[in-house]
């Protein structure tokens, strides 16, 4: 059982593909809302984001979004699915559209890809990341079950995250650098990539969220 | 290893049928866009692409319906285009599901819609498309020019020097139609494609002519496309997605399979 799923809307970009996605892998109820009095009652949260991190960050703040996901990840304690720019607002500080303070729930930072950006053979990489790139998985999670190592998931983005804590790097992707593709820390789950649009890898991911115990 | 090159279906869709003939052997319903739009997703391709070319405005609200029916059970990235022309249209899309929107003309009528709505929707959804036509210049360098309605309206725009500014103006990625090579099987125009992608940092699809999977590599390997789109070698069965992808695996191409 999932229970209720509470995908946090705070107004940025469209949703349902999320909830769409959730609902196709089995949960029981999901809800996109910034509702205080539902998240709070929710058994998982979704952390989702897309766009630019500025905007994000001031309707994270104005409809206390930041407030709700704390007291999810620790008064509930229940599992917390963070896709995305919803990760890349976990970290302290990204460098997109001129420097902007995030969260700080994750201690690290959102880099820029650079520009030029080249592999290791010195051919040059398109900014943004956008496709299937594959995930290196870095330890057992369940979250993982049923994914093998080196899987391709669906990534756009055009700054990553570093963490400084290397021990929560739940899986990494090489585009030029190696950026940290999903961090994993207690009942918190956070991904670079979009599961909502990485066909069965990712559908497969979401049902191990709807199952997970938020243990890891 | 690294970042796949994507393969990429077109669906045309008029008035919520797909208007192109698709041959799936087992299909229940030939025009219907969402189970088209599933089968490729099994198949395994890495995103799709519904261009709705629906002429008149009631016609838009079936779109509409058919994106968010497409969005509800096909969980791989789905880019819309055709007849986008304001913020709110692109609004609309990706409210009904769409992952990306690709703008045409209304670009080229209003070059800031692209940075008013990569601003408001963020760049990784807004695509901008281009159709080039071959015109070389009078001492015969090639130069390819933005042409309007199907091909037939020449906009003086250089095709380069347009993909160029998009991408300043904050689109997320180039969809690039040749008119010469549309519909004539003949392979992509890889002048203009291998022209594009060395002009911008964004990734460019490459569209129009493909005929046989040797174009699909061609588009790849020697236009430099980070993605490949076709029709009507997919719809009409003669090749399936994994085919292609094998076929691009074989001669050295990174694929997701």
């Amino acid at each position: 059982m999932s229970g209720m799923v509470a995908v946090i809307d705070y107004g940025m970009g469209n949703l349902h593909s999320v909830a769409s996605a959730l609902q196709y892998v089995g949960a029981d109820k999901v809800v996109v809302t910034h509702d205080a009095q539902l998240i709070r009652q929710a058994d998982r949260v979704v952390f989702p984001g897309v766009g630019a991190i500025r905007d994000c960050m001031s309707e994270i703040r104005r409809l206390k979004c930041d407030e709700l996901l704390a007291q999810a990840l620790t008064t509930q304690h229940v599992p917390v699915l963070a896709i995305c720019v919803g990760l890349q607002a976990l970290m302290d500080r990204s460098e997109e559209n001129g420097g902007v303070d995030c969260l700080g729930i994750i201690p690290g930072e959102v880099r820029f890809f650079g520009n030029p950006l080249t592999d290791a053979a010195g051919q040059r990489l398109k900014v943004p990341h956008m496709g299937w790139n594959e995930v290196r998985q870095h330890r057992a999670h369940p979250l993982w079950a049923g994914i093998p190592d080196m899987t391709r998931f669906y990534f756009v983005h055009s700054y990553y995250v570093h963490a400084v804590d290397r021990g929560l790097l739940a899986g990494s992707v090489e585009y030029g650098v190696s950026a940290d593709a999903a961090l994993a820390r207690d009942n918190l789950f956070a991904v670079q990539f979009h599961p909502e649009k990485s066909a069965d890898a990712g559908l497969t991911l979401l049902k191990n969220f709807l199952h997970w115990n938020g243990q890891c | 290893m690294g970042l796949a090159k994507r393969i990429i279906p077109c669906l045309d869709v008029d008035n919520g049928r797909v208007v192109k003939g698709v041959n799936f052997v087992d299909i229940r319903d030939a025009g219907d866009p969402v189970e088209i739009a599933m089968r490729y997703n099994e198949q395994g391709a890495d995103e799709v692409c519904f261009l709705d070319i629906t002429a008149s405005s009631d016609g838009r609200e079936t779109t509409v319906h058919t994106v968010e029916q497409i969005a509800e059970h096909v969980f791989i990235p789905l880019t819309v285009g055709g007849g986008i022309r304001s913020v709110e249209d692109i609004r609309t899309m990706l409210n009904a599901g769409a992952d990306k929107v690709s703008i045409n003309t209304a670009a080229i009528h209003n070059p800031e819609l692209v940075r008013e709505s990569a601003l408001r929707f963020g760049s990784q959804c807004i695509v901008v498309a281009i159709d080039a036509k071959r015109v070389d210049d009078v001492d015969g360098q090639p130069r390819w020019e933005i042409f309007t309605h199907g091909g037939r309206k020449p906009t003086g725009i250089d095709a380069v020097g347009w993909a160029v500014r998009m991408a300043e103006l904050g689109a997320g990625e180039i969809l690039l139609t040749s008119m010469d090579r549309d519909g004539t099987r003949n392979g992509f125009e890889l002048g203009v494609t291998r022209a594009i992608t060395d002009a911008v940092e964004i990734p460019v699809i490459a569209s129009g002519g493909v005929g046989t999977l040797d174009h699909l590599v061609d588009g790849i390997a020697l236009g430099g496309a980070d993605a490949v789109l076709a029709a009507s070698i997919f719809h009409f069965g003669e090749f399936t997605v994994p085919q292609a992808k094998a076929y691009m695996a074989e001669r050295g191409i990174e694929v997701r399979r």
